[in-house]
């Protein structure tokens, strides 16, 4: 835990400095390992690097390819598949599920980070504190973290669900013919499933920023109260700036969950009627309901972009505690 | 100065709360609030899962059991559902996965933190990138590589009705437990890797050089010197990836289409359809599929919650 914490707050550890003047004198090269070292070491990164590239970097990059050409799983590709930026131009503008789905994942990614993400931030606030009870609680945040999102769905049906449905029978609305459909009505069915996402993500981010929050030196909290300050005024005038940072950490991750949304929408109703995302319509268009390869690829493509976004966001501040 | 840091905060904040302040009285009651919000959907669930089907049907899901509370569902969907197999497709999945995973991302977080040479941050970048995509982004030309690699077909270990495939019973990845098996050993090593990374990165390099020194081969380091002193991670890790594999439910949606083969949580998918709105049964299946992870999570929870901040970039 400590050294976890160090990476995420670098500038907090006794051991740090020590530990830095060690690596720094040992930037001279190795002259210890033989050949059979060398061929050992190759060995040990070039097979797991070998598997890495051929399953997710050179798809990667041949979604990117396929994405100019119409092929369609049958044959070869030829030069006659190749039809430049048709794919992207019916995507934008003759394809009426793509801009209802880039919206979808907009408001999910809008959701997250504007009030599951902050609500587990404050959770994790409020519980980072000597208080009878607070380990009890955090379990109990956590706990659906552990679910899969298959079962979350499965749970929050039996809330949502029309005429058998908790929230219906409990406002009374089930039998009546006001009935309201959560998860069939297209302009609210997006909201019930960010709720039973929510019921996940919220404790995870808790417990992400419950570790930033250890990482917090005691002393400036102290010196804050020492002035005067009171616990909100401490929170947002030091300890919030200091964890800058986790902060862009967590909103990175927040980006990146909900980018890659599909299982909850998926089971819902196969992603359809107000449950259109990004991923469900590559799914959709390429595997399951047709196998237009290149359009789905084009709509990949879209989605890799945007997830770039985070992606680099999160390595370039990662990379310089691995550096 | 640095005794009252340590020491001076903690003894503070003991003495403040042992009067009743009405702000802590506040804190627990909203807490409280929040505790039972959480838990309430597991509760309905469970109560769902405990009533008779005709019960409910009869009286509606609000209201108080007449007929008392059963397991029948569970031993309903125990049965019909086939949920015993159905764990043991998850289990030849996930196991081989996790410890694949372990020693594959142990290997490169190894030699790219104990040795400098010119492309190990780049290695480390590339497999921690890799992790953070979409799957989605990768799953068409996946599709086709899955449906187009040919795979030696050896024979089959039989167990009852369960059959695994040595290597392959229809000479592909495609709809096999093995490949099942590559993609989460593949897409996991990428955090996998990053974590241990980042653990290891502790482990001051004198460790290995002196075993150079004394004549131990670099694979021989890896395995006696370093993955000990990396236990706690690798506990941890392997309770992480144990949770991520076993709720996959994409991979094995695109990757698998014979149903005999599918791991618990996308089986249960299909229970949807099979017992179409009898909640109750749906809700025995799922809570029963939800078991595994929660009683790790419960046995295991410092692992878990080690796990998930040391590499805090997916859940």
């Amino acid at each position: 835990m400590a050294n976890t914490t160090a990476r995420v707050a670098p500038a907090r550890t006794q051991k740090a400095p020590e530990a830095g003047a060690l690596v720094n004198r040992r930037k001279r090269r190795y002259t210890l390992l033989t050949r059979h070292d060398k061929i050992l070491i190759a060995l040990m990164v070039g097979i797991p690097l070998t598997l890495d590239v051929l399953l997710v970097w050179g798809p990667t990059l041949a979604s990117v390819g396929l994405s100019f050409t119409n092929w369609q799983n049958i044959g070869p590709i030829t030069g006659k598949n190749f039809v430049g930026f048709k794919n992207y131009q019916f995507m934008f503008s003759g394809y009426t599920l793509f801009w209802p789905a880039f919206t979808h994942n907009l408001i999910w990614l809008a959701w997250l980070t504007l009030i599951a993400t902050p609500l587990g931030m404050f959770l994790a606030v409020l519980l980072d504190r000597e208080m009878r009870g607070t380990r009890f609680y955090q379990s109990v945040f956590f706990l659906p973290v552990v679910l899969s999102l298959v079962v979350v769905g499965f749970i929050w049906d039996l809330q949502f669900a029309p005429t058998d449905g908790f929230i219906n029978n409990a406002l009374g609305t089930a039998k009546s013919s006001n009935l309201i459909d959560w998860l069939g009505n297209p302009r609210i069915n997006l909201f019930s499933i960010l709720i039973a996402t929510s019921w996940r993500h919220i404790g995870y981010i808790m417990i992400l920023y419950l570790a930033g929050l250890k990482s917090v030196d005691p002393s400036l909290r102290e010196a804050a109260r020492v002035d005067g300050a009171t616990e909100v005024q401490t929170f947002f005038g030091v300890v919030f700036p200091v964890m800058a940072p986790i902060n862009v950490i967590i909103v990175v991750i927040t980006a990146i969950e909900a980018l890659r949304a599909f299982d909850i929408a998926f089971i819902t109703n196969q992603g359809k009627n107000g449950l259109e995302l990004l991923s469900i319509l590559i799914y959709n268009n390429s595997i399951s309901e047709a196998s237009l390869v290149g359009f789905g690829s084009a709509i990949a493509v879209i989605l890799l972009l945007i997830s770039l976004v985070p992606i680099v966001a999160f390595l370039s501040r990662v990379m310089r505690t691995l550096a | 100065m640095s005794t009252i840091a340590a020491s001076g905060p903690r003894t503070v904040v003991r003495k403040a709360s042992r009067r009743i302040r009405p702000a802590r009285v506040i804190l627990h009651a909203f807490l409280i609030a929040m505790v039972a919000l959480w838990l309430f959907p597991l509760f309905w669930a469970i109560f769902a899962s405990l009533r008779p089907y005709g019960d409910t049907v009869m009286h509606g899901y609000l209201s108080w059991p007449a007929n008392g509370l059963s397991f029948a569902n569970y031993q309903d969907v125990w049965t019909q559902a086939e949920i015993p197999y159905y764990y043991l497709n998850t289990l030849v999945i996930v196991v081989p996965g996790v410890i694949l995973t372990l020693l594959l991302a142990s290997m490169v977080a190894f030699c790219c933190t104990q040795f400098s040479w010119k492309f190990n941050l780049i290695v480390l970048l590339l497999f921690t990138a890799g992790n953070l995509l979409p799957p989605q982004v990768i799953i068409v030309p996946l599709y086709w590589v899955y449906l187009n690699t040919p795979i030696a077909n050896l024979g089959s270990i039989d167990i009852g009705n369960f059959s695994f495939a040595i290597f392959s019973d229809n000479n592909l990845l495609y709809d096999q437990y093995i490949g099942i098996i590559l993609i989460h050993v593949v897409f996991q090593t990428g955090f996998a890797t990053f974590v241990l990374a980042n653990y290891m990165k502790t482990i001051t390099k004198e460790i290995t050089e002196s075993a150079l020194v004394d004549g131990a081969n670099v694979f021989r380091i890896w395995w006696s010197v370093i993955l000990p002193l990396c236990r706690p991670a690798l506990a941890a890790m392997a309770t992480l990836l144990f949770t991520f594999m076993y709720n996959d439910f994409f991979w094995a949606l695109v990757l698998l289409s014979h149903g005999n083969k599918r791991p618990i949580t996308s089986a249960l998918n299909n229970l949807q359809g099979e017992f179409l709105i009898n909640y109750n049964l749906i809700a025995a299946g799922a809570l029963l599929a939800c078991l595994p992870p929660i009683i790790i999570y419960i046995l295991l929870q410092r692992q878990f919650v080690a796990g998930l901040t040391l590499g805090s970039t997916k859940g």
